[in-house]
C-alpha cells in the first residue's frame, strides 16, 4: 500500500505540475488552450536537443525550455489571442484558435524532431530501496522539483507584483483595469508564464517519461481533467486536481486490475457523477 | 550605316532564332526522356501522425527511399514498358473512418496496389472499398478474417504475433528455464487481441500465466503503477503484447527499477535508439521480433538502403528492416505477371507460383505464405528475426520462417 502512495503522490505532483499553467491561462484570459500538451511536448524537445543531443547541463536544458516557451507564449498571446479576442466576442473564437494551434505545433514539432520516442540519460542514478517502497532517485527529485516549483509558482503570485496583478485580473478584468493594471501587459506575462510552465515540465519529464510528438494532445486532455476536478481557474483547485488524479490512477490500477481496464472508466464515471453535483468542480466558483 | 543596321539586326535575329531552336530541341529532348517511364503509382494508408506516427512513417519513408532508388536507376521494366515509381500517401491518423477515405482517394487516383494501414480497425474498415474498387491491400494488423477466404484483397506484410509468439515462449521456455508469464497490453483492439493469442499460446506450451488482464491507456506516460502489482507477481517472463515502440523503453524502464528482474519480451517490431535513449542499459536482454534484418544476415543491397534512409531522413528506423518489403513484394510480384499491373486477378492468381530473389536478406527468397494461418498465400514472407536487445543494438537469437 505504501508503494501505491507513493506512485500516487509523485504521479500527483507531476500532474499538479502540468495542471498549473493550463487552468492560469483560463483565469487571465478565459481561453481553453487545446496546445496547451503540444507546449509540454515542445519543452520536452528543447529539453532533449539541449541535454541529450549537445550534452549541456540539465538544467541549461530546463532553463532554455522555460525561456523558449515563454517566449513562445508571449507571441502567442500578442500576435493571436490578442487579436482574436479584440476581434471577436465570440468565446468559441479562441478555442478554434487554440485548437488550430495545437495541430500547427503538432506538425512542426513532427516535422523538427520527427515521430519517434525521444529520451535523455537519466539526471540521476539508483533505486531507493526499502522494506516497503521503491522509488528511483530521479522521480524523488523530479517530484521535489514539482512542487518546489508549485510552492514558488503560488509563493510569486501571492506577492510579487505581477502575481498580485494577474489574480486582479483573474478576479475582475474591468475592475483591475480601472484600478491602473495594464491588462495587455499581465495578459502577455500571463500567458507567458503559463506556455513556461508546461516547457519546464516537458523538459523535467523528458529524463523519465521521456517525449514523442504524439502526446501533445492527451497531456492536454489529462491537464483539462485535473482543472475539471479542481475548478477551471483556480491555482489549488489545479493543483488539488492532479494530486486527486495520480491518486486515483494509483490506487484505481492496483485495486481494480483485476477486472481488466476499468480504472479510468470508474475515474470517468466517478468525475460524471461529481461534475452533476459540483458542476464548477472542488474550488471554482458557480459564477465564473 | 543602313547595310550595318540590317546585317546587325539579322545577326541579332539568326541568333535569337539559334537559341530558341537550341532551347526547344533541349526541352523536347528532355520530355522526350521523360516521356519514355510511364508512371506507376502506389499508395500508402497509414498513421503517419500522433503516438502511432512511428508505425506508417517508416512505411511512408521506405517506400519514398526505395522508389528514389528504382528511379535513379532508370525505373522499373514490368513487361514492355519502364515506369517511374511514385508513392501516393495518405495519413488515416490511426481512424478507420479516415483509413477508408483514403482508400477511396486511391481508387480515385486509378490505384490498385496499397501498402497500410497499419492497425487491425483500419485494415478492417477499408476491406469492403478494396473489394469493391480492385485494391490489393497489405496491412499490417493480424486479424485472421483479412486474410482468410473468403476475404482475397489484402496481404500481411508482417510476421503476426499467433505466429511469432509460440516460436519466442518455446525457445525461452526450452533454452531460459522460463515457466510463469506474465502479459501486459495497451487497452487498445491490436493489443489486446495480440495478448489474447499470446495467453493461449502460452498455456498450450504448459506455462503458467499469472497476469493476463493488465492493460494501460496507450498514452500513459508513467507506468509505475500500472507495473507494480505485477512485477510484485514475480514472473519469469513479462509480455508487452503489442507494444509500441514508444511505449517499450517505459514500460523496460519502470519494470527494471521496480526490482523486476526476469526477462522481458515483445511480438512487435522496435526501434534500437529509442530503446537506448528511453532505458539504456536497463534494456539489455529485452527480447523482440527485430525487424526482419539483423547485421548477420542483411545483404549489401540492404545495407545500400539503410544508408540511404539514414542520408534522405537523417535516422533510420529499425522498423523499417521490416517496412522495405511490400513495395518489393508488389513490384516483383508485377514483373512476374506484367498484366497484373491494373488487374488485381491476374494478381491473385501469381501469387500463388511466384517466387523470386530476396534482395536484402542473404540465402532468402521472397514468396507469398500463409497457408497454414490462413488457409491461402496472403502474407508476405519475411524472415521472423528474433533479437535480443544488448548495448544499443540488436543481436539475433535465432532465424525462423512462417509457412
Amino acid at each position: 500500500m505504501e508503494q501505491v502512495i507513493a506512485n500516487g503522490l509523485y504521479l500527483g505532483a507531476q500532474y499538479a505540475l502540468i495542471a498549473l499553467g493550463l487552468t492560469l491561462i483560463f483565469a487571465l484570459m478565459n481561453v481553453l488552450n487545446f496546445a496547451h500538451g503540444q507546449m509540454y511536448v515542445l519543452g520536452g524537445f528543447v529539453t532533449y536537443a539541449i541535454y541529450g543531443q549537445l550534452k549541456l547541463p540539465f538544467v541549461v536544458a530546463l532553463l532554455c525550455s522555460g525561456v523558449t516557451l515563454a517566449i513562445f507564449g508571449a507571441l502567442m498571446e500578442k500576435f493571436l489571442f490578442r487579436t482574436v479576442i479584440r476581434r471577436s466576442k465570440r468565446e468559441e473564437s479562441t478555442m478554434l484558435l487554440a485548437a488550430a494551434t495545437a495541430f500547427f505545433l503538432d506538425a512542426v514539432v513532427l516535422l523538427l524532431f520527427g515521430e519517434k520516442q525521444r529520451g535523455v540519460p537519466k539526471i540521476i542514478s539508483g533505486v531507493f530501496v526499502s522494506e516497503r517502497v521503491i522509488l528511483p532517485y530521479d522521480r524523488i527529485l523530479v517530484g521535489v522539483i514539482a512542487i518546489l516549483m508549485i510552492a514558488a509558482f503560488m509563493l510569486f503570485m501571492q506577492y510579487s507584483k505581477p502575481g498580485r496583478a494577474m489574480r486582479a485580473l483573474a478576479q475582475d478584468r474591468v475592475a483591475a483595469q480601472l484600478m491602473g493594471v495594464k491588462v495587455e501587459r499581465y495578459s502577455m506575462i500571463g500567458f507567458a508564464l503559463g506556455a513556461m510552465l508546461a516547457g519546464v515540465v516537458g523538459g523535467l519529464l523528458v529524463s523519465i517519461t521521456g517525449v514523442n510528438s504524439g502526446i501533445g494532445g492527451p497531456i492536454s486532455i489529462k491537464a483539462f481533467l485535473m482543472v475539471m476536478i479542481g475548478g477551471a481557474g483556480v491555482v489549488g483547485g489545479a493543483i488539488a486536481g492532479g494530486f486527486i488524479l495520480g491518486m486515483m490512477e494509483s490506487v484505481g490500477l492496483t485495486v481494480l486490475r483485476e477486472y481488466g481496464d476499468i480504472t479510468y472508466l470508474v475515474i470517468f464515471a466517478l468525475l460524471m457523477i461529481f461534475l452533476s453535483i459540483r458542476p464548477h468542480g472542488l474550488m471554482g466558483k458557480p459564477w465564473g | 550605316m543602313g547595310s550595318e543596321m540590317i546585317n546587325r539586326r539579322s545577326t541579332l535575329k539568326s541568333l535569337a532564332l539559334g537559341a530558341v531552336s537550341f532551347l526547344a530541341i533541349a526541352a523536347g529532348g528532355a520530355f522526350s526522356a521523360q516521356a519514355e517511364n510511364k508512371e506507376l503509382k502506389i499508395g500508402f494508408v497509414g498513421v503517419t501522425s500522433g503516438p502511432a506516427a512511428a508505425w506508417g512513417t517508416s512505411n511512408v519513408r521506405s517506400m519514398q527511399t526505395r522508389a528514389d532508388w528504382l528511379n535513379e536507376m532508370g525505373g522499373v521494366k514490368i513487361g514492355e514498358d519502364t515506369y517511374n515509381v511514385t508513392i501516393v500517401t495518405f495519413d488515416d491518423q490511426k481512424d478507420p473512418k479516415r483509413a477508408i477515405a483514403g482508400m477511396e482517394k486511391m481508387a480515385q487516383e486509378g490505384i490498385h496496389y496499397v501498402v497500410g494501414p497499419n492497425v487491425d480497425d483500419g485494415a478492417a474498415a477499408v476491406r469492403p472499398v478494396a473489394e469493391s474498387k480492385g485494391i490489393i491491400y497489405f496491412p499490417y494488423a493480424f486479424p485472421k478474417a483479412l486474410y482468410t477466404p473468403p476475404a482475397s484483397n489484402a496481404v500481411l506484410g508482417m510476421v503476426a504475433n499467433y505466429q511469432s509468439g509460440p516460436a519466442i515462449y518455446k525457445y525461452l521456455k526450452e533454452n531460459k528455464g522460463v515457466k510463469k508469464v506474465a502479459f501486459i497490453a495497451a487497452n487498445e483492439s491490436d493489443p489486446l487481441s495480440q495478448r489474447d493469442s499470446g495467453v493461449a499460446a502460452a498455456k498450450e506450451l504448459g506455462l503458467e500465466v499469472v497476469a493476463e488482464k493488465d492493460t494501460y491507456q496507450n498514452d500513459t506516460r508513467d507506468f509505475t503503477p500500472v507495473l507494480t502489482p505485477i512485477v510484485q507477481l514475480k514472473p519469469d517472463l513479462l509480455v508487452l503484447s503489442g507494444v509500441a515502440p514508444a511505449n517499450a523503453p517505459l514500460l523496460i524502464r519502470a519494470a527494471r527499477e521496480l526490482g523486476y528482474e526476469g526477462l522481458i519480451s515483445a511480438e512487435t517490431a522496435q526501434d534500437a535508439t529509442v530503446l537506448q535513449e528511453g532505458a539504456g542499459e536497463l534494456a539489455n536482454g529485452f527480447i523482440s521480433v527485430g525487424g526482419a534484418s539483423t547485421p548477420e544476415i542483411r545483404t549489401p543491397v540492404m545495407e545500400e538502403f539503410i544508408d540511404r534512409y539514414t542520408k534522405k531522413f537523417g535516422e533510420y528506423n529499425d522498423e523499417s528492416n521490416t517496412k522495405v518489403y511490400a513495395l518489393e513484394y508488389i513490384i516483383e510480384t508485377l514483373k512476374a505477371n506484367p498484366k497484373a499491373i491494373d488487374d488485381v486477378d491476374e494478381f491473385k492468381k501469381t501469387v500463388d507460383t511466384f517466387s523470386a530473389p530476396n534482395p536484402y536478406a542473404k540465402d532468402s527468397t521472397l514468396k507469398y505464405v500463409g497457408t497454414t494461418s490462413f488457409g491461402q498465400k496472403r502474407q508476405l514472407s519475411v524472415p521472423m528475426v528474433v533479437t535480443e536487445f544488448k548495448d544499443g543494438g540488436f543481436q539475433t537469437l535465432f532465424v525462423g520462417e512462417v509457412d
